[in-house]
């Protein structure tokens, strides 16, 4: 049939299985906006308060769900708009698709109202973008960036349409939605090899990181974990693959991670890593990294291997594939030594944990773990960029695989409230986000989103008055000058925030009441936010300095 | 450090030269020389990157060009194995004690001037990056008023090719 450019641009993201998209009109779009209207009954838009706010939405629904996440913009401020959003799913590998307007061909280049070189702005921080500009070019483009963001290493993808684009007739034929492109399988011989390493090993240690959220390995990885009697650890990004109820599952290494995994990897002599990137916050100082460790290294993305850290045996290739046809040859082993070593390291943390925790005031442990009691096991769990994110990503019992929703490779304040939205958009889910005092204040304008939509949200503001993750860097390592961390003279009432964009909102400032306002909270059958007071000085621990290896752990404040 | 040369087959479209190129910035390696020009099917251009860096490096970049959609082929052209030439355009002084002396060496080198004025002359030179690098020194003392040179192009001796469409037959 022969249809818009606005038309194919909607019967193509139908037609490629969008279900939800995100966005905010605008001159360049408004033919689009207008097909959006036609086709409202096969489609749903979520109008957001900003384009950024829309971007993370995408983002969060494509974490949440592992289907593409689809944005809308219009040129210009819409386009830049996007920027960080992008920039956020390019660093965590999320797959999006991003159509922007654009003036119409004969402006570009004229510097013409709201044009903006939003390929050339994307440019590195997108896995691809596209200038469209013929309609009969539209729809295979489309298609081929959906295919491109959920292939192999999934990332975001921009589509640029000029107006007249988007004016322009154009036969329209349905297609099939695309399929990822084939990923190579590892060799034989180098599955033979890592089971030769694996029954060398004495002291192995399953690695895993974002990558195997993508591959869907939770399963493989404890199988491997069991046959092989293996701890695992992961990094941020891998959060939520393996349920922290595993008795083999040590939790995050690096900066923050637990003591027991940060340690465990130090000392492993074999690290089997599956779909981690070796980034500089999970391993510090590279040059003082699992110094007695080889490393097997599994990837969806060669350019990983050997970029870092030097890995004595490197796998580009279909990360499950791999997994599965290396636990059919990997012998089974034990490891009673390794083992007690473990357990003496659990215990250890459980010992330096008790000690730096306080019991007599709201901790962010003890609000986390009372906030769980009213999730489920595949509730998605957002948070932003700080202090709160690294307790969360410590103390937080996830059980389900993709329910941890956070940035981090890009690490964007100011990310949580439109991933919020986008996560329970996509899961139907009552969804919780946690976030802090400095990251709400940044995207809080999504709060007229959350109400118009009436997205099931509990907000959680972990609330210390001050930018607690620099504060804290601050106190360990710049005398203490807090410098522009101190938030106190801001009058922000979260409460009334709260009730002015039409929803409820609870304060708790005591522990004794916290469970109970808590319960209130969750009672609510509306997108509701709980303003908690957190001690300003409250440290995320153990930390690892930047820059530093396992001896310059801190696992406790010194006296001051 | 060694001196690479990489080959890179793209699809002839806007934009792509700066992609490849953005990439070596943001990712910190730097280009020595750079040339790009269409192939013998005009679908694709091929863009020859000269650098130095490790074997690592060069590991790196190349993982990294395959990675960018529109790149189709990535190849490093071994020393050892490959036709490598650059040319160079030089403008000296055109002076009667010098010019003799200048007429020797383009001679020697096997240049030639392509332009003579009453106070300039214009040498072009062909050959490896050494070759051209002795000239320039050699004349440097002469007087070099304005140089051009292009960088190196390389093409694999033999039946070895770049594109493995014709590598393997298929075309």
């Amino acid at each position: 049939m022969i249809l818009s450019g606005a038309e194919i641009i909607v019967e193509t993201l139908i037609e490629q299985g969008a279900k939800t998209v995100f966005g905010y009109p605008g001159g360049q779009v408004i033919n689009l906006y207008d097909a959006l209207y036609e086709y409202s009954d096969r489609i749903e838009h979520i109008l957001t308060a900003h384009e950024q706010g829309a971007a993370h939405a995408a983002d969060g629904y494509a974490r949440a769900s592992g289907e593409v996440g689809v944005v809308i913009a219009t040129s210009g401020p819409g386009a830049t708009n996007l920027v960080t959003g992008l920039a956020t799913a390019y660093l965590d590998s999320v797959p999006l698709v991003a159509i922007t307007g654009n003036v119409p061909n004969s402006l570009i280049g004229r510097d013409s109202f709201q044009e903006v070189d939003i390929t050339g702005v994307t440019l590195p921080i997108t896995k691809h973008n596209f200038l469209v500009k013929s309609v009969d070019k539209l729809a295979d483009t489309i298609r081929e960036a959906f295919a491109i963001a959920k292939s192999g290493r999934p990332g975001p993808v921009l589509v640029d349409v000029p107006k007249d684009v988007q004016i322009a007739k154009f036969e329209y034929t349905a297609c099939p939605v695309v399929e990822k492109k084939a990923q190579k399988l590892a060799k034989d011989e180098k599955i033979t090899r890592a089971a030769e390493m694996i029954a060398a090993a004495e002291k192995p240690y399953i690695y895993f990181g974002g990558g195997a959220v993508t591959a869907n390995v939770s399963e493989e990885l404890c199988t491997l974990a069991d046959k092989i009697d293996a701890p695992i650890g992961c990094t941020m990004m891998g959060l939520s693959a393996v349920p922290v109820s595993h008795p083999r599952y040590l939790g995050m290494e690096g900066m923050h991670g637990h003591y027991a995994s940060s340690v465990a990897q130090d000392e492993a002599d074999l690290i089997i890593t599956v779909g981690a990137r070796f980034s500089d916050r999970a391993t510090g100082n590279v040059a003082k990294y699992a110094r007695k460790a080889k490393i097997i290294h599994i990837d969806a993305d060669g350019a990983e291997l050997n970029k870092n850290v030097s890995v004595a045996l490197g796998m580009e290739c279909n990360i499950k594939d791999a997994l599965q046809r290396l636990l059919a040859v990997v012998p089974e082993k034990h490891h009673p030594d390794w083992n007690a070593r473990i357990a003496e390291l659990k215990a250890l943390e459980s010992e330096q944990f008790e000690r730096v925790t306080a019991k007599d005031r709201i901790t962010p442990y003890a609000l986390i773990q009372e906030v769980a009691k009213y999730a489920q096991a595949d509730t998605p769990i957002v948070t932003d960029v700080g202090q709160h994110q690294m307790w969360v990503a410590q103390y937080y019992p996830f059980q389900n695989s993709r329910t941890f929703i956070s940035s981090g490779g890009l690490g964007t304040m100011g990310f949580g409230l439109g991933a919020a939205i986008g996560s329970a958009k996509a899961t139907g889910k009552k969804t919780i986000l946690f976030t802090g005092d400095g990251s709400f204040g940044m995207n809080l304008n999504e709060l007229a989103t959350v109400t118009a939509e009436n997205i099931p949200v509990v907000i959680v503001i972990m609330n210390n008055q001050v930018l607690g993750m620099v504060r804290q860097w601050q106190t360990l390592f710049f005398e203490k000058h807090y410098s522009n961390t101190d938030l106190h003279t801001r009058k922000t009432d979260f409460v009334k925030l709260a009730d002015a964009f039409g929803m409820k909102g609870y304060r708790v400032t005591d522990l004794l009441e916290m469970p109970s306002v808590i319960e209130q909270a969750f009672a609510e059958n509306a997108p509701v936010l709980i303003d908690v007071a957190i001690h300003q000085d409250e440290f995320v621990l153990p930390m690892l300095p930047p820059g530093g290896c396992i001896e310059d752990i801190i696992t406790e404040r010194s006296g001051e | 450090m060694e001196r690479f040369v990489i080959a890179i087959l793209v699809e002839n479209q806007p934009g792509i030269l700066t992609r490849v190129a953005s990439m070596f910035n943001r990712r910190g390696f730097n280009i020595d020389t750079l040339t790009v020009s269409e192939t013998e099917n005009h679908e694709y251009s091929r863009i020859t990157i000269s650098l130095t860096g490790d074997d690592g490096i060069c590991h790196q970049i190349i993982k990294q060009l395959k990675k960018l959609y529109n790149v189709k082929e990535v190849k490093v052209m071994e020393r050892e194995k490959s036709v490598y030439r650059e040319l160079a355009l030089i403008k000296l002084q055109n002076k009667p004690e010098t010019r003799q002396e200048i007429l020797s060496a383009v001679d020697i080198f096997r240049s030639k001037i392509v332009d003579f004025s009453p106070n300039t002359l214009c040498v072009e030179i062909t050959g490896e990056t050494s070759k051209i690098e002795a000239f320039i020194a050699l004349v440097a003392p002469l007087g070099i008023l304005e140089m051009c040179r292009t960088g190196v192009v390389a093409l694999e001796r033999g039946c070895s090719y770049l594109n493995s469409e014709i590598a393997f037959g298929n075309k």
